[in-house]
């Protein structure tokens, strides 16, 4: 009987040695597809299964970890003065995801991230809990709050940038919500979610960078860059030659002005009280081609701003006709920026023609704060030159001191603006959007420019809605700003 | 044969006893548990599990016990076979405590901690062994109780089906409730059949293999012989339909199977069991929507997930596949580490039937080898000790016991990770449950009784009257 026996003790190896090869293909060779499928849950178990990093504002966090007693996510994310930071925080839900820098430097947050990889390993001979990074950003939280709380209950956002490094210092989106309320899985969290996903108002939009508006008169500062830097103006206090009422070249629409005085006003004069006739006919003058050529410059038609979140492209058309440029010169028609393109516009006047790149992280460190990564300061254009920033920055503040920027004005400082009101749906039947942008200068340069941008003001005419209603709100934000260089 | 090779099984006549390297290893395979269990309580709670000398001196005591019979009542046993059960049964005591830490499986209604009651059925499951071993002096013996065996498989294996008795748990039929305990009737019915098989087959094999008629390159049995083929089959197959357990089929026919090709030496009976088993498959799983789901999580778990209707019996199936599938993938090479994975993921049956997805995540593609190659070694020392066994009954006992833990072993293991359909049954040692531990000491307790009767030194011969005379006679 020994034969089979042994033909019996082969066919147990057999079964043996298949188990070990299907092992092999299992545990080795399909084990990262396994890991990705989608119907895993361990990659977020994984995540929120020990204290994320957090996201530091002046020193201080504006995030937080919190124990829950949930079986499959051991921590939850917390938002100190989450409505205020949303836009620049985003949110990291156990259900929903993350967005923003939650989700950008979710490596560095979570700890996964190869960078810290170092770190990792020390961690596990010292036996030290895995914990993650932090993000360190860029913002202020005066300007922050100046921001926030300047918007108030209105619709709107706010964009800060300092001009010499492009730092991003404020970023307000209103209305906004609390990423904390929807951060667990509990049946709560799903109902705030779908509030705030059916709002109305879109709370959850980040209208400093994901939303486009028409910019309305703040665009004419750019449109008096490109006159002086391409020459159809060459000195700010000459008259132009401009007809009263100016009609649209190709069409007999004529150019409304809400100002008065408009027919061959100086560009200075023009900038003072906003006329439209003036930059319409600059716009055309400069050609669409150059005028599309200077918005570029600026940040214009770039689908990858990124600070790092990505903000929406903002619009200069390239194929529209003579008097749609005319009408895009002065920021009509389907001219559209994000209030941050805006703000990156002034800070480029106030660096004296020098766009510096945005960004809002400034550096990255590890749990045991080493810097792995530091964001230095970069240039991204220079749009115009110095000497054409210069009369763009007197055309401004002569706005602040004489024209209608006055809100926005600050004692013993110098500070430079442009109101706009935007006309937007059919037929100007919605209400217009209150743009500000300004910034303020000091003897050492110039610390701020922001660009306000209010939805929904119950006002009409051009000069006083963003001067109104949007200037303050700048005008706090600046202080804010000195405030916290002094 | 050589005297000095004595290091296996088929090695001389006056082998040694080995009994010392035997408690040698019983000592790695009680350290080894211990300090997984350290490992555990370290991970989960980041400190010494209370129960840690409890549980030391607990293993311990019982693979002393254990050891010691052996030394006494049966001394030429195979060394190998004691420390690699203590081994998987300390581990899977370890691997069922630390699934009863899950907060997710406590959250469960249909989930209670089984550490307690596995550490009870162990010392049941050797005391069992010890039994054998005290009150089976010689395997031989049981060659008596052939035809008793058979009505007691058939009892036991129908037991379930009798009502109030049987308890019907998520689809299978295969437990019977008494007193509060449930008892998996099966996984004794195994090693009974095979005593019947054993005394059966010894007897009839030489008409079951020579009086056959040659057909088609087949040797083809007469009818009569036939018969208890056809009903082993047929009862196969009345298990799987009624009991819902593919399994102990499965099992039961395999075993059967090899029995009688080793007592035949017929490759033939060897091709109409795998014609029958096909044939049975084919039958079964035409009709038994229980089979036909169990078939489709295996051959694509994934997609079935997504095309499987909402409640049904088929997408838990597919469910816990590709759970088990992805507890495997989490392991990678080298495992998350003891109490780290989360194959709890899996939910129900994680600490039973799935328990080695828990080895697959927590100890990684190098812990499954080393179980695997635990379990090889087991069946390659009870196949070393049927061809030892120098009885054909106790050959044939040694390769059915054997040949059925195999069996076991690759049905459960395959059917895990996918290789094969998945059945429900125990992985030896490991899972979670009292019938199975216990009728796997016994099981090792029949081998080694089995291993130390072929090692056992013959008696030396008699004196011969004549050599005496030729040396005594003087003058």
């Amino acid at each position: 009987m020994n034969k089979p026996l042994r033909r019996i003790a082969i066919f147990c190896g057999i079964l043996v040695l298949a188990l070990m090869i299907r092992d092999n293909w299992l545990q080795y060779v399909r084990a990262d597809e396994l890991n990705a499928n989608k119907y895993n849950k361990r990659v977020e178990i994984e995540r929120y299964a020990h204290e994320r990093g957090n996201i530091i504002v002046d020193g201080k966090s504006i995030t937080g970890s919190v124990e829950t007693d949930d079986n499959y996510y051991k921590y939850k994310r917390t938002y100190t003065n989450g409505p205020m930071w949303a836009p620049v925080t985003g949110y990291a839900s156990q259900v929903f995801g993350a967005n923003q820098l939650e989700k950008l430097e979710d490596g560095i947050l979570s700890g996964n991230s190869d960078q810290l990889f170092f770190d990792r390993t020390m961690a596990m001979f010292t036996g030290d809990k895995k914990k993650g990074g932090n993000a360190v950003t860029t913002l202020s939280g005066k300007a922050q709050e100046a921001a926030y709380k300047g918007l108030g209950d209105k619709k709107g956002a706010v964009a800060a940038i300092d001009p010499k490094t492009g730092k991003i210092l404020a970023l307000a989106s209103t209305p906004s919500y609390d990423p904390s309320s929807f951060a667990g899985r509990l049946e709560k969290d799903g109902k705030a979610w779908t509030a705030l996903t059916n709002d109305p108002d879109k709370p959850m939009l980040n209208r400093a960078l994901r939303e486009t508006y028409p910019p309305g008169s703040t665009f004419k500062v750019l449109t008096a860059a490109a006159g002086l830097e391409y020459g159809a103006v060459k000195d700010i206090n000459a008259p132009t030659d401009t007809p009263e009422p100016y009609i649209l070249p190709g069409t007999s629409t004529p150019m409304v002005n809400h100002a008065s005085g408009c027919e061959d006003a100086t560009l200075n004069r023009a900038m003072e009280v906003s006329c439209n006739s003036v930059f319409a006919k600059l716009g055309d003058d400069v050609g669409r081609d150059k005028m599309v050529e200077m918005a570029e410059k600026f940040g214009f038609n770039n689908t990858e701003i990124d600070t790092p979140i990505r903000a929406a492209a903002s619009v200069y058309d390239k194929t529209m006709s003579r008097d749609g440029n005319a009408q895009s010169s002065i920021g009509q028609f389907n001219t559209a920026a994000t209030p941050l393109q805006m703000a990156m516009v002034t800070a480029a006047i106030a660096n004296d023609g020098r766009l510096m790149k945005p960004y809002m992280v400034d550096k990255l460190v590890s749990p045991d704060l080493d810097v792995i990564q530091q964001n230095d300061p970069e240039e991204m254009s220079r749009p115009i030159s110095a000497e054409n920033a210069q009369l763009l920055q007197q055309m401004m503040e002569n706005v602040v001191e004489n024209g209608t920027g006055g809100n926005a004005a600050i004692d013993g400082v110098k500070v430079g603006g442009k109101t706009g009101t935007a006309q937007h749906g059919e037929n100007n039947s919605k209400n217009p959007y209150a743009w500000f942008i300004s910034y303020a200068k000091t003897d050492n340069g110039s610390p701020v420019a922001v660009a306000v941008v209010v939805e929904d003001s119950n006002a009409r005419r051009d000069d006083i809605s963003g001067g109104g209603l949007a200037a303050p709100i700048a005008k706090a934000v600046m202080q804010a700003v000195l405030g916290d260089r002094q | 044969m050589s005297v000095v090779t004595n290091t296996t099984t088929i090695g001389a006549i006056d082998a040694p006893s080995r009994r010392n390297t035997e408690l040698m290893l019983l000592g790695f395979a009680v350290a080894i548990p211990v300090f997984a269990y350290i490992n555990v309580g370290l991970a989960l709670d980041g400190e010494l599990p209370a129960g840690v000398l409890g549980y030391g001196l607990g293993l311990g005591l019982l693979a002393g016990v254990a050891h010691l019979v052996v030394r006494r009542f049966a001394r030429y046993a195979d060394p190998l076979m004691l420390p690699l059960a203590t081994l998987l049964n300390g581990l899977g005591l370890v691997l069922i405590w630390r699934l009863d830490q899950s907060p997710r499986l406590l959250a469960r209604s249909d989930f209670a901690p089984q550490a307690t009651n596995q550490l009870m059925y162990s010392a049941l499951g050797i005391a069992l062994f010890v039994g054998v071993l005290l009150v089976m002096k010689d395997h031989r013996v049981l060659q008596r109780f052939t035809y008793i065996s058979m009505a007691v498989s058939i009892v036991l294996l129908l037991l379930p089906l009798v009502p109030g008795l049987g308890a019907d748990v998520f689809g299978a039929k295969i437990w019977i409730r008494v007193g509060g305990f449930s008892i998996q009737p099966g996984e004794f019915a195994k090693i009974v059949i095979a005593v019947f098989f054993s005394g059966y087959l010894m007897v009839k094999r030489d008409a079951l293999a020579l009086a056959s008629r040659r057909f088609m390159g087949l040797y083809l049995p007469r009818g009569r012989d036939l018969g208890p083929i056809l009903t082993i089959w047929a009862m196969s197959l009345l298990i799987l339909v009624f009991e819902n357990d593919l399994g102990t089929s499965l099992l039961f026919f395999g075993m059967f199977v090899i029995m009688l090709y080793v007592a035949t030496e017929r490759t033939s009976w060897i091709v109409m069991g795998l014609l029958m088993s096909a044939g049975g498959a084919v039958v079964v799983s035409s009709f038994a929507s229980h089979v036909q789901s169990r078939v489709a999580a295996w051959l694509d778990p994934f997609g079935c997930l997504e095309t499987a209707p909402e409640g049904s019996n088929m997408l838990n199936a597919c469910d816990q596949m590709t759970q088990v599938l992805m507890s495997f993938g989490a392991g990678g090479t080298l495992g998350t580490g003891w109490g780290q994975g989360n194959s709890d993921l899996i939910a129900f049956a994680a600490n039973s039937d799935f328990i080695f997805a828990t080895v697959g995540e927590e100890l990684g593609l190098a812990g499954v080898m080393a179980f695997l190659l635990l379990y090889g070694l087991i069946i390659e020392r009870g196949v070393r000790t049927a061809l030892a066994a120098r009885d054909p009954f106790g050959k044939l006992f040694a390769i059915g016991l054997s040949g059925a833990f195999a069996l076991q072993v690759f049905v459960v293991a395959g059917g895990v990770m996918g290789l094969i359909p998945l059945t429900g049954m125990t992985m030896p040692f490991l899972a979670a449950g009292g019938s199975s531990v216990i009728a796997n000491w016994a099981l090792i307790g029949i081998l080694i009784r089995i291993s130390d009767t072929a090692r056992r030194p013959a008696p030396s011969p008699a004196p011969s009257p004549d050599a005496e005379m030729t040396q005594v006679v003087r003058p």
